[in-house]
């Protein structure tokens, strides 16, 4: 028998602990992407907090099994921001702390888009967007067929949303009645090029989603005690959580510009950004 | 060795197809359909009739499809993914890269109806680059058997085999040519007629037109080998290195187009192993005028005699090099 360890154990953690460990992420993620001169901070800052309450508090997984068959499962579908899963999954002990320093280096696993059979704990290839959601959709009907407990989680960027599978994919979650599945919209306002408004603007986005038959929940996505309990709810309905984030949220030069999108900080940015980050902390 | 005689009664081996999946799925629970809006034209209605609550049908979405099922594999289940070959790899084929081959996701992807099968309807729903859009994509076996034991037997292995798998299957009648009792071995060419004058080397539909022209040329004098080559990746390098070697000269012909698909990887094994002269026959690289799947490969010059006439021409050439 393996000893089962998760932090359900160890008593619930609170959102207090999690925006420190929000802030510690954004820290390592800000150093790494100056390091590495690449990464996609902009749309990493906007999602750690919502990666924080998963991993440190809502997913029943064990990082010491992440091929555990009853294990929660975690998509990133805004795989670009692949580092962001990369720093928290070492925090949360399924890779090494210090491997996060590989990251884009010839021959890391860590690439620019997660690799699940080279990274444990990433459950499928992401980076084309619009692929997540479909193959989250496989894995809750697949609890369904076998009565299997686990839930599905997938993260998708506001501009993704463009991406037409993804509504392929709402569409047939309705209709197989997944209510294992909770699908949040990380609603920073902003894609590469440009703000959504001014590309392709679905938002507001809950009244199309509730047309399909998904319950929804409007949240701040960068304040945990709005976060946990949207990702702790429970409903008959497959649930899509619209969390209103900031791109670069935490660092103020970088909030809501879409320069930030994929730009590396200079090093006198780098200092700016090291010390507000630090502060929160 | 003696030379395989097409059976007399044509077989459409979707058939094989489903009979294998529902034997297979009555002692392995796990073993899901996945299709959109198909289950007519993947012949699933006696697999829904025995398990409805495991056929998992997407609708019209085949973006959705391919991505649900290697979610449905990541939650523990064997998925059969099917659909009309032409919209499941053309339609999906980032998500057939991304979800399945890169992923790693255990799914067997069946495409129906590839080909020219659905002939009349039009180049739209010709089948003729997927085994130049998927064999492109490491880590997924491209396998498209030649009659109803092959099919039975690849559907079998495709189960039991640990990883992705694009199987491509046709609607068009075709005779039996392997034996009862036949196992698929990936990756393994089967000899159906031994000769030295040239090799035929096919897959699916046209097995059964190269043992014709092999036996039209037999006639004639001419004994060529004849090689079933089901495998298109990854593709038998011994075979195709011996049947340069001992025939010195190869013809290959396939349900696709001349780009891209077996005749392309024989042709990559050819001129860096053993370089012999060579021709490719399938759709010369046009979107097909009207007609059925049989006519339209006779029109190619896939009838049997057309065939041997290639055959024929093909064999002067070797003579003409020395």
């Amino acid at each position: 028998m393996y000893q089962c360890i998760f932090i359900h154990d160890e008593g619930f953690m609170q959102p207090n602990d999690l925006d420190r460990i929000a802030q510690q992420i954004r820290l390592r993620d800000l150093q790494a992407v100056f390091e590495a001169g690449a990464g996609h901070i902009g749309g990493e800052m906007s999602a750690i907090d919502i990666l924080a309450a998963l991993y440190f508090r809502v997913l029943r997984i064990w990082p010491d099994q992440p091929k555990h068959p009853d294990r929660d499962r975690f998509v990133l579908s805004k795989g670009h921001v692949a580092l962001a899963l990369y720093v928290t999954l070492a925090k949360r002990g399924f890779i090494p702390e210090e491997e996060v320093a590989t990251f884009l280096k010839p021959h890391s696993r860590l690439n620019g888009h997660p690799n699940c059979n080279k990274v444990p704990g990433v459950e499928t290839n992401t980076g084309p967007l619009g692929h997540g959601l479909p193959v989250a959709v496989g894995m809750a009907k697949a609890a369904k067929l076998t009565g299997a407990a686990y839930r599905t989680y997938v993260l998708t960027g506001d501009g993704e949303m463009q991406e037409g599978s993804n509504w392929e994919a709402i569409a047939s979650a309705a209709q197989f009645g997944l209510d294992n599945l909770t699908l949040v919209i990380d609603h920073n306002r902003f894609q590469q090029g440009a703000s959504l408004k001014d590309t392709n603007n679905l938002a507001p986005f809950p009244a199309k989603l509730e047309a399909f038959g998904w319950d929804v929940t409007e949240i701040n996505g960068n304040a945990m005690d709005e976060i946990v309990p949207a990702l702790e709810k429970r409903g008959s309905r497959p649930h899509c959580i619209v969390a209103h984030t900031n791109k670069g949220h935490g660092i103020s030069f970088m909030q809501d510009k879409v320069d930030w999108h994929h730009k590396v900080p200079s090093a006198e940015q780098y200092q700016i950004a090291v010390a507000e980050l630090s502060e929160a902390l | 060795m003696n030379a395989i005689t097409p059976s007399a009664k044509l077989h459409d081996c979707r058939d094989a197809f489903v009979a294998v999946l529902e034997r297979l799925g009555a002692d392995n629970p796990k073993i899901v359909a996945v299709c959109n809006d198909s289950v007519g034209s993947s012949k699933l209605g006696g697999f829904k009739a025995r398990w409805p609550e495991r056929l998992v049908n997407v609708g019209i979405a085949e973006q959705a499809l391919v991505g649900v099922g290697a979610g449905l594999a990541n939650g523990g289940l064997l998925p059969f993914v099917c659909g009309a070959a032409c919209f499941l790899t053309g339609r999906s084929l980032e998500q057939i890269k991304a979800d399945i081959a890169y992923s790693n996701a255990n799914v067997k992807l069946i495409g129906i109806s590839s080909g020219m099968a659905y002939g009349e309807l039009g180049p739209t729903h010709h089948s003729i680059e997927d085994f130049a859009w998927t064999r492109v994509l490491p880590n997924l076996p491209v396998v498209a058997p030649c009659d109803s034991i092959e099919t039975a037997a690849a559907v079998e292995w495709a189960a039991s085999y640990d990883g992705p798998v694009f199987l491509r299957l046709s609607r068009v009648g075709v005779p039996d040519l392997l034996p009862t009792g036949h196992i698929f071995e990936l990756g393994k060419a089967n000899l159906l007629r031994d000769g030295d004058a040239i090799t035929l080397i096919a897959n699916g539909t046209i097995t059964h037109r190269m043992v014709k022209a092999a036996a039209i040329l037999a006639e004639q004098g001419i004994e060529a080998r004849v090689l079933n080559m089901a495998t298109v990746r990854p593709i038998d390098v011994a075979a195709v290195v011996a049947a340069a070697r001992d025939t010195g000269a190869i013809l290959t012909a396939e349900e696709h187009s001349t780009f891209g698909g077996l005749g392309s990887a024989i042709a990559e094994v050819v001129v860096a192993e053993a370089p012999v002269p060579m021709k490719i026959l399938g759709v010369p690289g046009i979107f097909a005028p009207t007609g059925s799947a049989e006519f339209l490969l006779d029109e190619f010059g896939m009838a049997p005699a057309a065939i041997a006439e290639t055959a024929i021409a093909l064999i002067a050439r070797k003579s003409s090099r020395t």
